[in-house]
């Protein structure tokens, strides 16, 4: 009996077009018109301010825990740029940019990071889903989304968004599973940004690249780097359009960094050292394409600073508008909605309950205040 | 109207549904070519085709992360686990995602689907293909849970779990799946979710059992009327949310009950209900509620599964020390 081999080396592909001078690579650059180029910048620059606001924030105590995302800004637009507005986005807990970049309200993820249920509205125009915490646990329903788009012969793509910790979940490996046999238009979009918590890239896996987790699936897995805003478009317009055209799903891996904490309850001092994230900073997203815009005369000091001007003044209404919100946002009440469509009996008595105790409580106050 | 096994009335159920609504799909494990390792799916695949009836890779959390998937794109899927034993692979999913999708999204997205399971011991299977372990999905919040109990319940309650908006655990008691035959008419029906019913009248002690256990109560029942006991039986059916209204009514007419699941009784649904109908139905009460269940241990390889298993004769026994009891 023979010993052959009988499916020959794959490969991987890379991808990068600019590099951190601002230069770039004119024959892979994708088609981009100066709107588009400078959009691209002013909305990563616009999710950097607004990362920068929450943190500040959350460090006064008036935000909860949160998952900063500087740093990974361009693995985030350059993806959800791809997208048509009726494409699907399933995002886990640190996809800020890219949902901005959607029409998420400001004002809406202040009110849900300040711990309001209420914040985690979605508008019935965007097809986003909420924020998903268990890592790695959401590319099933983006399969699952993707397989109803393909039954109904619908036309849109579902991009479903991870980070490096999730593909060593089983979750992962089954939605990429179910994706490749069923041929579902989604999009992995994983974020690599090289730490889950303390536990680096490296010890997630033996594998050279996480892409190539695809190739295992028969399915297409390309390397981008993550830095890069162009090469992550590219790639994504790439996938999509192939979801969309019945050629089934892909694998991107986004080289990026975490140049924050993974969440504000964290201490990267723990297990990182300073001088990788100093190097890191150097790569970083903004700065690059920042210079590739200046010489193409598309940017200047003047106009970066009506930009910043713009973009705080917008941070600071939101906040403005979802501090005064949240003060009519007194019902505790509300903790019970929208668990089913229809409230059991028992959850109305208790939702009750709750009222009486609360009204109780109130008197007593009250009483003690006019003592 | 025809005679059916439990089956046949579930698969006459997701014919039907599957007729009446395009959103309906049903997916697993053998679901298709196969029709279902206990041929519950036969003819679906033919009559509707592989886009609906899908057969998946082996893998339960994928079955339950598509099924929400699906769900939330505006479909009807009914998803089925091969055995509730091996449900705990999806068990993440349905309890981080299905249960909370609608509440997570303030009402944007929701995650109307059924996870059939059959469950319960009885059919000399192997390990893991004979658990009760209701508790688990009892205990989550935003999940649904109904056992039907004979073939005519059996078709309607899967009719109203499919159409309802919300996610439903559906047990399947598989040592009733052709134990024994029922009308089950022809034109469709439903049965209201959250509502048990009473199946048979009595004054002196409320029996209360769902699944495969209430054709043994009904035997214990028949037990105690040959002694002059009138016991009132109520099945369940839905065992969260429970219908607390039928359950004190009962209790209080009779002033004693039982109830009987052959889950562990540590933690499970007679706990609850006894905790409930003591907190609504004290001054009611002339004896100590009782619970006739399984025990605290893994079911046993099914040399010894009788064993395990409640029996009329251990109800019957409990009911006697019950009505002998006086407050």
């Amino acid at each position: 009996m023979p010993r052959m081999t009988i499916k020959p080396n794959t490969q991987v592909d890379y991808l990068g077009i600019l590099d951190e001078a601002g230069e770039i690579d004119e024959d892979r650059m994708p088609e981009l018109d100066d709107e588009q180029l400078t959009g691209f910048y002013r909305a990563m620059l616009r999710a950097r301010r607004f990362d920068e606001r929450l943190l500040n924030l959350q460090r006064q105590g008036k935000l909860g825990t949160f998952a900063p995302v500087k740093g990974q800004e361009a693995a985030q637009i350059g993806s959800v740029a791809a997208l048509r507005d009726s494409d699907w986005v399933v995002p886990s807990y640190r996809e800020t940019a890219a949902l901005l970049w959607r029409g998420t309200p400001m004002q809406g993820l202040f009110t849900l990071l300040a711990g309001y249920n209420e914040g985690g509205q979605i508008a019935d125009t965007q097809n986003d889903l909420p924020q998903s915490i268990p890592v790695g646990t959401q590319p099933l329903h983006a399969m699952g989304i993707a397989h109803g788009i393909r039954y109904r012969a619908d036309d849109a793509v579902v991009v479903s968004y991870f980070g490096d910790g999730a593909t060593s979940q089983g979750d992962f490996h089954e939605a990429m599973n179910f994706a490749s046999v069923f041929r579902s238009p989604v999009v992995f979009l994983c974020q690599n940004n090289q730490w889950a918590i303390s536990v680096p890239r490296d010890r997630q896996t033996r594998s050279a690249t996480l892409a190539q987790k695809a190739l295992a699936y028969d399915m297409p897995g390309i390397q981008v780097d993550g830095n890069d805003v162009f090469a992550v478009y590219a790639a994504t317009c790439e996938a999509v359009e192939r979801a969309r055209d019945g050629g089934g799903p892909t694998l991107i891996e986004c080289v990026t960094y975490r140049l924050e904490v993974h969440t504000t309850a964290d201490d990267p001092t723990r297990y990182r050292d300073e001088e990788e994230v100093e190097k890191w900073e150097k790569r970083e997203p903004l700065l690059r394409l920042r210079r590739y815009l200046e010489s193409l005369d598309l940017l200047d000091e003047e106009k970066i600073e009506a930009l910043e001007n713009d973009i705080k003044q917008e941070i600071e209404e939101a906040w403005k508008a979802a501090s005064a919100d949240m003060e009519q946002l007194t019902d505790p009440g509300v903790m019970f909605d929208h668990l089913f469509a229809q409230e059991p009996p028992r959850l109305t008595e208790q939702r009750e309950a709750l009222q009486k105790w609360d009204a109780a409580k109130q008197r007593r106050r009250d009483d003690e205040e006019t003592q | 109207m025809a005679e059916l096994t439990m089956i046949e009335a579930l698969n006459k159920a997701l014919h039907e549904a599957m007729e009446a609504d395009d959103r309906v799909l049903v997916l697993g494990e053998d679901v298709g070519v196969d029709g279902g390792i206990f041929r519950l799916t036969q003819g679906l695949i033919e009559s509707f085709g592989e886009e609906r009836v899908i057969d998946t890779p082996l893998a339960e959390s994928a079955i339950a992360g598509m099924a929400i998937g699906l769900a939330i794109y505006g479909l009807r899927p009914v998803a089925e686990m091969q055995f509730s034993g091996f449900s705990y692979l999806a068990f993440n999913q349905l309890e981080a995602h299905a249960a909370r999708m609608r509440w997570r999204s303030q009402g944007r997205f929701s995650a109307p689907m059924v996870v059939r399971m059959p469950y319960g011991a009885g059919v000399r299977a192997l390990e893991h293909h004979s658990e009760s372990r209701e508790a688990y999905y009892a205990h989550t919040p935003g999940l649904k849970l109904v056992v039907p109990s004979g073939p005519r319940n059996a078709r309607a309650l899967l009719a109203s779990a499919i159409e309802d908006p919300d996610p439903v655990i559906f047990f399947e008691p598989k040592a009733l799946y052709r134990s024994f035959r029922e009308e089950v008419p022809d034109d469709p029906e439903s049965l209201a979710l959250g509502k048990a019913r009473v199946v048979r009248e009595g004054s002196d002690i409320t029996l209360i059992a769902y699944g495969a256990m209430l054709p043994r109560t009904i035997e214990a029942a028949d037990s105690l009327a040959s002694d002059g006991v009138e016991a009132e039986v109520i099945d369940l059916m839905t065992i969260s949310p429970i219908d607390d209204a039928t359950l004190e009514e009962s209790v209080r007419k009779c002033g004693r009950a039982i109830i009987v699941h052959e889950a562990p009784g540590s933690f499970g649904p007679a706990g609850e209900i006894i905790a409930r109908l003591v907190e609504t139905s004290f001054y009611h009460l002339e004896a100590p509620l009782r619970r006739v269940t399984g025990f605290d241990i893994h079911v046993p390889y099914f040399a010894r599964e009788q064993a395990y298993l409640p029996d009329a004769d251990r109800i019957v026994a409990v009911a006697r020390e019950t009505l002998d009891a006086r407050a």
